[in-house]
């Protein structure tokens, strides 16, 4: 494609990823270099249904008139992004030199918000990622086996878990899973223990989110491979079967490589998607167990008292691992491109 | 993910859109207004449905009457009252969510409008802050002890006052076989673990910041006493604790599991009602006022009130239609019998039947009403995220605490609070 035209059929994208990525990014970027200004607050009564008090309130027209000179508000560098609410360089310092041992030092790090989301984050990501790449692709293989007649309805019902939304989806398996649901009420039975709870235990929480995670993603990689083993040559499957390899042999040495670009497209956008796992943990009430970078997000936007500054800085980390989750995979595909 | 969000806030606008009154144009001046708008921004819960009920009555030719009443209001007030002109002409506000508006002077003093049209409001109805009417409350909420009186019976205990008591009744109900989990309550992780750790804190005494200071005073002796209650109250629980918000508590209860527990008092009503539960049930479900813990002798408990506001960035035509309709939706004839269990009424006229009892206990025997710091919603989400290590054993109660503080101080750093 001559340079002139791919610039022309570019535009219009590029403008809308600058305008509605680009800008934003750099918008939150500087929100994260900044906090509020120093509240004006004075002591005024204050009077409601039940009685009267003195007490601190912000005077609106001091603040307004530190806004009108610094709308950003105070400057502060990076300070937002070493504080005990990100990646906490004081307290990580500190637990370094008091710990009594390795395990210590992790549960110490473990109490800190960030890297609690942080270990959850990265958990989901890493189970999640392989386990519905392996799934979707099973499940491409068995549907490509099915009589025609069958593959339509079997088709649309694994594209359920997607179909629905995923608030909606995981709602669902949280009730199912209830100790008087019908998922929860059955692991009762099955281990004999009418105290197990699935909500209540940290580990099975996190069990159940990957669950659902591989649940709710597994069709996407299923319809991606399906798409991709429609294409895979006929003559080269032939061929092997001819040299006598097993169905597995085939798979393995033609169908896997053959889908192998997709698989790292597929890796890309899970990789993305389940780094910034954030339904499952809402509908699952999972906030004492697990949280996420984005709940983190979230619960700062969240609130009465909403923390902007710390909400952007965490955002910005976010944009940071992702970046550094794709580097490899990325680095993968510019090589494979140049040897071609 | 952002695109998943946009659905999911597109899809909770759809459901309040539904829910949305628009009156219907077409009649004369009502309620002594010729013009304005009027668009309400508020929390969803059938007390506030029937004050926007009353208001839309107002609606005529010149005069249009639509509300947004959402669970998400806190989320979106700030914005929509900060464009000028403001989306909304009033936000329906309580003790905690009035405090944004306060702190970005995002609603107009009232004074003029209550002298003019307020004539029919008590004393008590006006919030006032330095010496200015920001707010006129309509109703008032707590949470307070809920039990079951032929459970209690049956165990031989008396109707507990004190969280020691709650502990012993629970222990009795338990051992005797009745119930498993004898006890309930909002201590979902969040809000409302951290409005828990609020009651119980204030039930045992002392303030939970340094008098005329951001700073915080709750890692001390009175804290640990609170975390240790509310881990004794914990423990006979269904496990699934840290995941009860008011509607799985409250679904509970209606399912007969639970024998005492403390709930907000605009729960009595819909609790209490003949839908959700057994006959069995409901006749034994009585409510009474908020224990004290501790030794101490203020309820552990929270006094709520709910109100509502004027926005600033709107023209003086519209704020005073927005208040003529709103003093329409709060006046005397809007209780009957259906409304009046509704909630607490602050309403002039206002006759409290059993479901109010708890909080007029609670009230009468000296609860404090929750904070409206300007810095008071940091302390609530720093206990509320915590608090839940503590709670399931995995932490200390002093570390607990010293995790609250460290996480408010960031959080009042951030805000220019504390320096």
């Amino acid at each position: 494609m001559p340079h002139r035209t791919f610039f022309w059929f570019i535009l219009p994208s590029a403008l809308a990823m600058l305008l509605f990525i680009a800008l934003p990014i750099v918008s939150v970027l500087m929100q994260s270099l900044y906090t509020e200004h120093e509240q004006v607050v004075r002591e005024v009564e204050s009077c409601s249904v039940f009685n009267c008090t003195t007490q601190l309130m912000v005077d609106n027209e001091a603040t307004e008139k530190l806004y009108d000179e610094a709308p950003l508000g105070r400057f502060v560098g990076l300070s937002n992004y070493f504080n005990r609410a990100h990646l906490a360089t004081t307290e990580v310092a500190e637990a370094w030199n008091t710990s009594a041992g390795l395990s210590d030092f992790f549960s110490n790090i473990y109490n800190l918000p960030f890297y609690r989301a942080l270990a959850f984050t990265l958990s989901y990501t890493f189970i999640v990622t392989p386990l519905v790449i392996i799934l979707g692709f099973t499940i491409a293989v068995a549907v490509n086996t099915l009589s025609s007649a069958l593959k339509g309805p079997v088709i649309f019902f694994t594209l359920l878990p997607m179909i629905v939304t995923p608030l909606v989806g995981s709602l669902i398996l949280f009730w199912m899973i209830d100790a008087r649901g019908i998922i929860g009420a059955s692991l009762q039975w099955m281990f004999d223990n009418p105290d197990l709870s699935l909500k209540a235990s940290s580990g099975l929480t996190w069990i159940m989110l990957f669950v659902y995670g591989v649940w709710h993603s597994a069709p996407f990689a299923f319809v991606v491979f399906y798409a991709g083993l429609q294409t895979v040559p006929q003559d080269t499957l032939e061929s092997a079967m001819i040299d006598g390899a097993t169905r597995w042999e085939r798979i393995r040495y033609v169908i896997i490589p053959y889908l192998a670009p997709l698989m790292v497209f597929v890796a890309l956008i899970q990789l993305m998607d389940n780094f910034r796992v954030f339904e499952p943990l809402v509908s699952f009430n999972a906030g004492a167990h697990a949280t996420s970078l984005s709940i983190i997000i979230y619960n700062d936007m969240n609130q009465d008292t909403k923390l902007l500054n710390s909400a952007a800085t965490t955002s910005m980390l976010t944009v940071l691992g992702v970046a550094i989750l794709l580097t490899p995979v990325l680095i993968r595909t510019w090589r494979d491109f140049n040897r071609k | 993910m952002l695109k998943k969000l946009m659905m999911a806030a597109a899809f909770s606008v759809a459901t309040t859109a539904a829910l949305t009154s628009m009156a219907s144009a077409g009649s004369h001046a009502k309620c002594g207004i010729e013009k304005g708008r009027v668009n309400v921004l508020g929390n969803e819960f059938p007390a506030i449905q029937t004050v926007m009920a009353g208001a839309a009555e107002c609606a005529s030719d010149g005069v249009t009457v639509t509300s947004n009443l959402t669970k998400e209001h806190r989320d979106l007030q700030v914005s929509a009252l900060t464009a000028n002109p403001a989306e909304y002409t009033s936000a329906i506000v309580a003790n905690s969510s009035i405090v944004p508006l306060l702190n970005d002077g995002l609603i107009r003093p009232l004074d003029d409008l209550v002298a003019k049209y307020g004539q029919g409001l008590k004393k008590n109805q006006l919030i006032t802050i330095d010496g200015k009417i920001m707010a006129v409350a309509f109703m008032a909420n707590a949470q307070h002890l809920m039990y079951r009186k032929d459970i209690l019976e049956k165990a031989g205990v008396a109707v507990p006052t004190t969280y020691e008591e709650v502990v012993a009744a629970a222990k009795a109900i338990k051992e005797k076989g009745l119930m498993d989990y004898p006890l309930s309550g909002t201590y979902k992780t969040g809000w409302n673990l951290g409005e828990e750790f609020v009651n119980m804190y204030t039930g045992v005494g002392g303030d939970m910041f340094k008098p005329g200071k951001a700073e915080l005073s709750i890692n001390n002796e009175n804290g640990i006493k609170a975390l240790n209650m509310m881990k004794e109250l914990t423990s006979y629980m269904n496990p699934d604790f840290l995941t009860f918000d008011s509607n799985a508590a409250a679904a509970e209860w209606e399912a007969g599991n639970v024998a005492i527990m403390n709930m907000w008092g605009s729960r009595a009503g819909p609790i209490t009602d003949n839908e959700g539960s057994t006959p069995e049930v409901v006749s034994a479900t009585m409510m009474s006022g908020a224990p004290t813990v501790a030794g101490g002798s203020t309820p552990a408990t929270t006094l709520w009130w709910d109100g509502f506001t004027i926005s600033k960035n709107i023209s003086d035509e519209d704020a005073e239609a927005t208040f003529v309709a709103l003093m329409n939706g709060v006046r005397p004839e809007v209780l009957n019998d259906e409304t009046s269990s509704l909630a607490v009424w602050l309403i002039d006229g206002f006759k409290p039947g059993p479901t109010a009892a708890g909080v007029f206990a609670s009230a009468n025997a000296g609860a404090v009403p929750y904070p409206m710091l300007p810095f008071g919603g940091l302390l609530h989400t720093a206990a509320g995220d915590e608090l839940s290590d503590f709670l399931q054993g995995k932490e200390s109660a002093e570390q607990a605490l010293s995790d609250i503080e460290a996480a408010y101080n960031t959080a009042a750093k951030e805000k220019g609070f504390l320096k």
